[in-house]
């Protein structure tokens, strides 16, 4: 998995509520059976016309925009399917930070797979964030995750929360499969409990 | 000991290791799996030269892609990208050696119908699946709840998941369901209530009269939902009614084994006194047969509504409700029961069970479609639609103008081809209204099958409580 460490980008401002994971890769794009390549189809019916072409006041095909790291949404971002095409199409656009009120579970977790930081702030944090990306190109905001804080071009420095695990494998850029398999003599002993225990199941 | 929630007990006994920080890794009882959501696991396992760990709890199949039409056995009725994805399942499922129920099984279905059916799912058990609906199976009082297909890999490698333990959120249905009123009509009025992201950090427990009355058809459907509330996952306590429905599925306990698993779980139940971090009351009673109007599932309301005014929403969500309203094609103040529908979805992992299709085929009988309506029914299991077929019921759909088709996901999520074209607008007994779900510009309006079917009958939206 890809590091992430700190960061420095333009925001892409998206300011709806409830983006869910059909906006973000439409069903048609999960036909796939390789991880790579879903960029392309990022936001695609929002992006895109049926004909394929470049919806002009969409955010992501705005010059200013076209670079974006980071992605200023409304709350409740990433609901809907467990899909982890979504973040894998976020992740290869090339956004690997996304700031809202508040994520859906699901996709929350599968972000932090995928070498991007979703980063959750009191609304009126959000606020000043989502006027920052408006500025668009002019406007740079700074990301660092060991230190947890996120600076806006004015200078307004904002503290967020992050799981100490979840920090540590995104900032190592770790397979957390390998660091589970270290502990495969507790899966061992908690499995021949539970056989004894639960002989069922 | 402290009092303990039911969520409490199913975490206690599955946390195989606990890290200084809280992070657990969660013993997983059954890994669903389905062709979408793990090629890319599989391929990751063997790159690293990994295998899977527990083949024996693993069970395969695939539901997203097929084709739901009398051909599918025929190749040529999939596009290529559906069938590649179907074939890597089928390559993947023999190759590690999963249970697996291939396209050609009767017993081949949506995930989380086959899963009950075939007694994988039970009491006390933890399961998941690369597919948020795994919550349905939470109406067995086993933990249950979607992943991503990182995940999946992780539980195929492993059998355990990285997790921290979410908030306890008690849901109380009281009394009893009005006439009309169904399983389907509790659970949106709940995600009405919470919003799409209320139940974000917990997982929930349904319980009270209202629940307990429900069959385990209806109470899968209740926690079916508990995703589009944002809950981690459902529950609902084990009881005669869970146990009955176990009893002699296939791979449900045999013997002294049953008598040892009914023991167990008969202490699945949350303590007197356990502490909830969130509780949700709602009388059965105050329940109306509810529809979506919007695109989010918690945009409902009762049929006897109207389509809300945007400006008599709080907070940020103004913009959002007139960009649905937009979408779906609405005016602000039109009756809901004068939406003129032109297609009937009946089916999914929500709706697709034989109590689902007895309820619409009651309301079916001896009637007819609106004249150029569209309605299919999609049995969530080739043993549904057996049954189905068996009780008559498929023949008063196949009467009343309805396409009777092979079971899978469907237009649930149009992944296969059945899809709504532009602007077309579905009565549908599936879970998610979102923008595009059924197919790109579609409008979906969400219902109980009862509601969907008279809704078929009359071209609109319809309160089953008026209807002859």
């Amino acid at each position: 998995m890809e590091k992430f460490t700190t960061l420095s980008g333009i925001a892409a401002p998206l300011p709806l509520v409830n983006i869910d994971t059909d906006m973000i890769i439409p069903k048609q794009f999960l036909k796939t059976i390789k991880r790579s390549g879903l960029g392309a189809n990022l936001f695609d019916e929002m992006r895109f016309d049926r004909a394929g072409n470049e919806i002009a006041d969409f955010v992501l095909n705005k010059p200013q925009y076209r670079d974006a790291q980071i992605l200023v949404a409304g709350d409740n971002f990433g609901c809907g399917s467990s899909r982890e095409h979504a973040p894998w199409a976020i992740a290869d656009f090339g956004i690997t930070c996304v700031i809202s009120t508040s994520f859906a579970d699901i996709f929350y977790n599968n972000c932090f797979k995928n070498g991007i930081l979703p980063i959750a702030l009191p609304q009126e944090q959000v606020d000043v964030l989502m006027k920052d990306a408006e500025k668009g190109s002019n406007a740079r905001i700074e990301v660092d995750l060991e230190a947890q804080t996120i600076t806006s071009s004015d200078g307004d420095v904002f503290s967020f929360e992050v799981d100490a695990f979840k920090k540590h494998c995104l900032l190592n850029g770790l397979d957390d499969i390998g660091l589970s398999l270290e502990k495969v003599a507790s899966i061992d002993s908690f499995e021949a409990k539970a056989a004894a225990e639960r002989p069922w199941v | 000991m402290s009092p303990k929630t039911l969520y409490d007990k199913i975490w206690d006994a599955h946390v195989a290791h606990e890290a200084d920080d809280g992070t657990c890794l969660l013993y997983i009882d059954r890994h669903l799996v389905h062709e979408v959501t793990s090629p890319q696991a599989f391929e990751g396992l063997r790159m690293a030269g990994r295998t899977v760990r527990a083949p024996e709890k693993t069970i395969a199949v695939p539901d997203h892609n097929v084709p739901t039409t009398l051909d599918r056995a025929n190749a040529a009725s999939m596009t290529e990208d559906s069938r590649i994805q179907v074939e890597a399942l089928d390559k993947n499922a023999k190759e590690f050696g999963l249970h697996y129920y291939p396209v050609s099984d009767v017993r081949q279905g949506v995930v989380h119908i086959v899963g009950p059916e075939q007694g994988w799912t039970l009491p006390g058990m933890t399961v998941v699946c690369g597919d948020s609906h795994t919550a349905t199976h939470g109406a067995f009082g086993s933990l249950a709840h979607g992943i991503g297909t990182s995940e999946v890999e992780h539980v195929l490698a492993t059998q355990t998941l990285i997790q921290k333990k979410s908030k306890n959120m008690k849901v109380e249905i009281t009394g009893k369901l009005a006439p009309g009123v169904t399983a389907k009509d509790i659970t949106m009025a709940v995600i009405g209530k919470t919003g799409t992201a209320g139940g974000t950090g917990y997982v929930i427990e349904y319980c009270g009269e209202a629940i307990q009355s429900l069959s385990m058809e209806g109470r899968m459907t209740v926690c079916n939902m508990a995703i589009e509330g944002g809950a981690r996952a459902g529950l609902i306590a084990p009881d005669q009614t869970t146990y009955d429905y176990c009893n002699g599925r296939p791979n449900a306990p045999k013997g002294a084994d049953w008598d040892a698993a009914l023991e167990y779980w008969k202490t699945l139940y949350t303590d007197e006194g356990a502490h909830f971090d969130k509780v949700l009351t709602i009388r059965g009673e105050d329940i109306a047969p509810l529809v979506t109007w919007g695109t989010s599932p918690e945009d409902v309301l009762p049929i006897t509504d109207v389509v809300p005014d945007p400006s008599s929403f709080a907070g940020g969500k103004a913009g959002a409700v007139q960009r649905s309203i937009d979408y779906m094609g609405l005016k602000v103040g039109q009756k809901l029961s004068d939406i003129a529908i032109d297609t009937v979805f009946i089916g999914s992992c929500t709706n697709g069970r034989i109590e689902d299709l007895r309820a619409a085929a009651a309301v079916l009988k001896g009637k007819k479609i609106k004249d150029g309506m569209r309605a299919m029914v999609v049995p969530g299991s080739g043993l549904v639609r057996a049954q189905a077929e068996e009780e008559g019921i498929a023949q008063i759909f196949i009467d009343a103008g309805f396409e009777w088709r092979l079971a899978g996901c469907s237009m649930c999520l149009a992944m296969n081809p059945d899809q709504l074209a532009p602007g077309e607008r579905c009565a549908s007994t599936s879970n998610r209204n979102f923008e595009g779900r059924q197919g790109y510009q579609g409008r979906t309006h969400l219902m109980s099958p009862a509601m969907a079917a008279a809704a078929a009958i009359t071209g609109k939206l319809t309160d089953i409580r008026e209807l002859n």
